[in-house]
């Protein structure tokens, strides 16, 4: 255990001291995406892990993004208070849209299917209100005056971003193990099984899904604003939109949806092929990335449901050391 | 403690549950019997809140409490047993346990949680350890991780659901000792469905037998045993003409 977290402080002491050694601005970029993304995909497995599969998240992206960009842009509010607001927007669309579905027991495929339908919804709220949202042709943050940067949260060198990113990730990472270590993570495990035996067991089954959905609608959000910021520029096919929560499942399912950095490893693996295809192939190229997803994501479900990481711990875990290593 | 009052269950057209009274007191053990589809489980999905009556009033301690969610009821402390044990396959015994004890007693603390699952699984006579899974039991050990969930809640009334079905005789009296042990020991009082009426009618203080959903008789175990009306749905005869039909209930039943 005390190697564990020897072997945890050291890789964050390393993380933190990265930029300050190697500044290749582009793999600091790339850097950052995995970063932020991995944040995302962490909110998404926080509530996927128990069954409850989202294809809404996109939606809570979307709102987190666009939330805070418009406050930003038309009221000329702060993204400190734009962020916080979109993501109480988020969360009460979560709420909004799980409370009836938890208290009438819409669970499974069902389930999907209503937030799939969230997804939708705002992303054509998004294009249908173009003269404010830009529409589909995306929507960018106005330039703060100099000297404001930190007050519109808009930083131009790599840096400082590489470091928020960083600390959103580890945020993610403290929740994820927040959540796996309280009992709320029993009663989700005896849900996802057995509503009326969780019930029988004196959990408030309503409840606590509700709350899980919450953290993971917040993060999320969160994740939408925090791209926006990052990029200065918005498109509904980014960061909101079914698109968008289909890539969140393959990636938490390539990396394994049952591990904490699971999510990450997703993270490297989907943010890395969209690189290489990018660059390999260039305009030719556009929405290859979406068609291997989908195939990887047959190949894995049918082949490594624990996804990557959660496969090689597994294995790792039941294989006895050879003798000759210590 | 229990007074249920003229309680009515209809799915549809068809009425589960007609006009059903009864009361429990205080530190017995309530014995339920019928046949299937006679209403037992719909009477106590409906204690337990997993169903919502269609009409009457179910007091526990005075407190109205039909149509209540039952994580509530729970809470207030009826703890119940499911016919066919509903153990969480993702979670170790212990942990199992352990969740009944924090949710079913008001979230207080984990310490709290884990020394109710400690006492609970020693009852049942589990083993405590934390990480056992719940994959290494058998009949008789999920009936028991079953009650040992409903103890951990910290229940003042325990609704036994058929607890014994599937368990061979020697598992059966050991059962049946237990509910005893509950009550004699935590002073708990239980409400007991069974269609094993020989061991049931040794330990129940009372019993009650129900029919097509109504109450056909009550009393002690030794009456209802020998109440013609029971013998006959028990039996399908015609109890007076049939001698032979009542002591071969009586026989059955163990009294």
């Amino acid at each position: 255990m005390n190697f564990r977290n020897a072997a945890w402080a050291t890789g964050l002491v390393g993380l933190v001291a990265l930029p300050f050694v190697y500044r290749e601005p582009y793999h600091l970029h790339i850097l950052v995406l995995i970063l932020i993304w991995s944040f995302a995909y962490t909110a998404w497995s926080i509530m996927g892990r128990f069954g409850l599969v989202s294809l809404g998240h996109g939606g809570f992206m979307g709102v987190g993004a666009y939330v805070t960009a418009l406050l930003w842009n038309h009221l000329g509010v702060s993204p400190w208070i734009g962020i916080p607001v979109s993501m109480v927007a988020a969360g009460m669309l979560a709420l909004v849209v799980a409370y009836p579905c938890f208290r009438f027991r819409i669970t499974g495929h069902y389930f999907v299917l209503v937030t799939l339908a969230l997804s939708g919804i705002v992303l054509q709220v998004i294009t249908a209100t173009r003269d404010y949202t830009g529409g589909s042709l995306g929507y960018t943050p106005n330039r703060a005056p100099s000297g404001k940067g930190l007050m519109a949260l808009q930083f131009d060198d790599k840096t400082t971003w590489y470091l928020i990113a960083l600390g959103i990730w580890v945020l993610g990472l403290l929740i994820w193990r927040w959540v796996d270590r309280s009992m709320s993570r029993y009663a989700m495990e005896a849900i996802s099984e057995d509503e009326d035996a969780a019930a029988a067991a004196g959990v408030n089954v309503t409840a606590e899904k509700l709350k899980i959905t919450l953290i993971s609608a917040l993060m999320t959000a969160l994740a939408g604003a925090l791209y926006c910021q990052y990029q200065m520029f918005i498109s509904p096919d980014t960061v909101s939109g079914i698109a968008v929560s289909l890539q969140m499942v393959f990636a938490v399912i390539v990396g394994g949806l049952y591990v904490s950095l699971g999510p990450t490893v997703g993270a490297v693996i989907t943010i890395l092929l969209a690189e290489v295809l990018r660059i390999g192939f260039g305009t030719k190229a556009v929405g290859w990335d979406n068609l291997v997803y989908g195939l990887l994501l047959v190949i894995f479900i049918i082949f490594l449901p624990k996804g990557i990481l959660g496969s090689i711990l597994d294995r790792l875990k039941t294989q006895p050391k050879p003798s000759g290593m210590k | 403690m229990l007074t249920v009052e003229g309680l009515v269950k209809r799915f549809g057209g068809f009425t589960a549950v007609n006009n059903v009274s009864f009361r429990v007191e205080q530190g017995e053990i309530l014995g339920l019997i019928g046949p299937n589809g006679s209403g037992k489980s719909t009477i106590f999905n409906m204690l337990s809140g997993t169903l919502i009556p269609t009409a009457g009033s179910i007091l526990f301690n005075g407190a109205e409490i039909a149509g209540h969610a039952p994580h509530r009821i729970i809470n207030g402390g009826i703890g119940r047993t499911f016919q066919i044990p509903r153990p969480f396959h993702r979670l170790s015994i212990f942990e199992n346990v352990a969740l009944a004890g924090y949710y079913g007693q008001g979230r207080h603390s984990r310490a709290r949680a884990d020394e109710a699952a400690e006492r609970a699984l020693a009852m049942v006579g589990l083993p405590t350890d934390r990480h056992a899974s719940v994959d290494g039991l058998g009949a008789a050990g999920l009936k028991k991780l079953e009650l040992a969930k409903a103890l951990a809640t910290g229940p003042k009334l325990l609704l036994a659901d058929e607890s014994l079905g599937g368990l061979d005789e020697h598992e059966m009296d050991q059962a049946a000792d237990m509910l005893r042990k509950i009550r004699d020991e935590l002073g708990i009082t239980i409400i007991w469905v069974e269609h094993i009426m020989g061991v049931l009618m040794r330990v129940v203080d009372r019993v009650m037998v129900l029919d097509h959903g109504e109450k056909i008789s009550e009393g002690l175990p030794s009456a209802v045993a020998s109440d013609p009306r029971v013998i006959e749905v028990y039996l399908g005869t015609d109890a007076d003409s049939s001698q032979a039909a009542a002591a071969e209930a009586r026989r059955k039943a163990g009294v």
